[in-house]
């Protein structure tokens, strides 16, 4: 019988934690993306497009995170496409964190004096131009509080990937303890790893809130 | 190509979806109970405790809002038992649940009550009520009415996370998914239709929620 030690156990768990960062990194960046494009068609004001987006974001936050990614799972390979565990759970939480986003920003955008606009419509400006000059450098100051605020949310949503085979931090947890018998400790590690790279994201979104609110209005 | 798809393989199993979809509830009703009862508990001690009733209470909330659920669930679940504590899957998924919703309940609590105007506690005080009448009739009633929206959104995430108590095998609505698509591989579809039912149950508990708030919950 091998005996682990706790180094051992640590330092596997360290090494399936570049995923769970990867898989992070992929599912914000790419949900940020999607959640900009559905934030300029939402501002756009073309017919049924705000119930469109509305619909969407209602679907993805009314739904539970691994509901989406055996859908993803499953519905991918529909097609007759060979899923890996990698392309659903990029897919999935790519979706589940562009929803949020929108309408995080959604409300961003809203805070916006109306005025800002008007202004920009009596300089001719076209949508575009409205969006790039005047209202987005201006959400994106109360928009980034929140969304960095958001980012633990899709660091924890990660971990649903191992429920579809992704190797990730959790995965890689109940592989180890299926090895070492040692579930207390090896959980116990887990959580304390997950912990180490929310909580510094925590605080500093908390931070920049604060930041936020003594400026002067 | 063409892709076919059999759904009343899957409603033809309604009996095992209804079920689940009572555990599920049945989760989220105790857990949404005990899970805001001991965040009212832990919001007064962050906001009345001592210095280190405060301090653990505080770590106890970071610890557990910095944490996947799915870990909480089985550390509980696999790790206390080799600590001696053996629970069954449902158990071990209420006490996540409660423990989950409890961190993010005392936070949103928190801010309620810290938004109350001090003026208040003190014509409390001229009126000679306690500290525990103070908390209980005049600071708890308006901070809940406050932030009763943000409090129904979170325990419509707790109830969609308990999807995740299908993995230790609690017989909830995800469950009930997963054993179809065992039986008829079938699993598209058994998944989109537990996926429909947990909007539903969403759409349904916040309407639930909005209308028992203002009537049991922060009066009047």
């Amino acid at each position: 019988m091998v005996d682990f030690s706790l180094w051992d156990i640590l330092r596997n768990l360290l090494l399936a934690l570049r995923w769970t960062v990867v898989l992070s990194l992929i599912a914000f960046v790419g949900g940020g993306l999607v959640g900009l494009g559905l934030l300029v068609a939402r501002l756009s004001g073309r017919r049924g497009m705000d119930a469109l987006v509305g619909g969407y974001v209602q679907l993805f936050q009314g739904t539970p995170l691994l509901m989406q990614l055996f859908l993803a799972y499953f519905g991918i390979a529909l097609f007759g496409i060979q899923t890996s565990a990698w392309v659903a759970a990029s897919v999935a939480l790519t979706l589940y964190t562009s929803a949020f986003l929108t309408e995080i920003w959604r409300g961003c955008v809203a805070a916006i004096p109306k005025g800002q606009w008007e202004a920009a419509d009596s300089l001719a400006l076209s949508f575009g131009e409205k969006l790039r000059h005047v209202v987005l450098p201006q959400a994106v100051k109360i928009a980034v509080p929140p969304t960095v605020g958001f980012l633990v949310q899709v660091v924890k949503g990660t971990a649903l990937a191992s429920v579809i085979g992704f190797i990730e931090l959790t995965k890689a947890g109940t592989m180890i303890t299926n090895a070492t018998f040692k579930p207390f400790v090896v959980y116990s590690c887990v959580a304390l790893l997950y912990f180490v790279l929310c909580f510094p994201i925590s605080l500093y979104a908390k931070t920049l809130e604060r930041k936020l609110h003594v400026r002067p209005a | 190509m063409r892709i076919e798809f059999d759904f009343g393989a899957v409603l033809s199993q309604w009996p095992l979806l209804a079920t689940g979809m009572l555990w599920t509830i049945a989760l989220t009703a105790i857990s949404a109970l005990l899970g805001v009862a001991l965040g009212v508990v832990f919001a007064w001690v962050r906001s009345h405790g001592a210095p280190w009733l405060k301090w653990v209470v505080g770590t106890y909330v970071e610890l557990i809002r910095n944490t996947p659920f799915i870990v909480q669930l089985f550390f509980i679940y696999f790790g206390l038992p080799a600590a001696g504590v053996k629970l069954n899957a449902e158990t071990a998924s209420v006490i996540a649940m409660v423990v989950n919703l409890s961190a993010y309940a005392t936070e949103i609590i928190r801010a309620g009550i810290d938004a109350t105007p001090k003026g208040q506690i003190e014509a409390a005080a001229s009126l000679a009520l306690s500290r525990m009448q103070t908390f209980t009739r005049v600071v708890l009633p308006p901070a809940l009415k406050k932030v009763w929206p943000a409090l129904v959104s979170q325990t419509i995430i707790v109830m969609l996370g308990s999807a995740v108590c299908g993995q230790i095998s609690t017989p909830e609505l995800s469950y009930a998914a997963n054993l179809i698509q065992s039986r008829n591989f079938r699993a598209f579809e058994a998944f989109i239709v537990a996926t429909l039912l947990y909007l539903l149950l969403a759409m349904a508990l916040r309407r639930l929620l909005n209308w028992a708030g203002p009537r049991f919950i922060y009066g009047r």
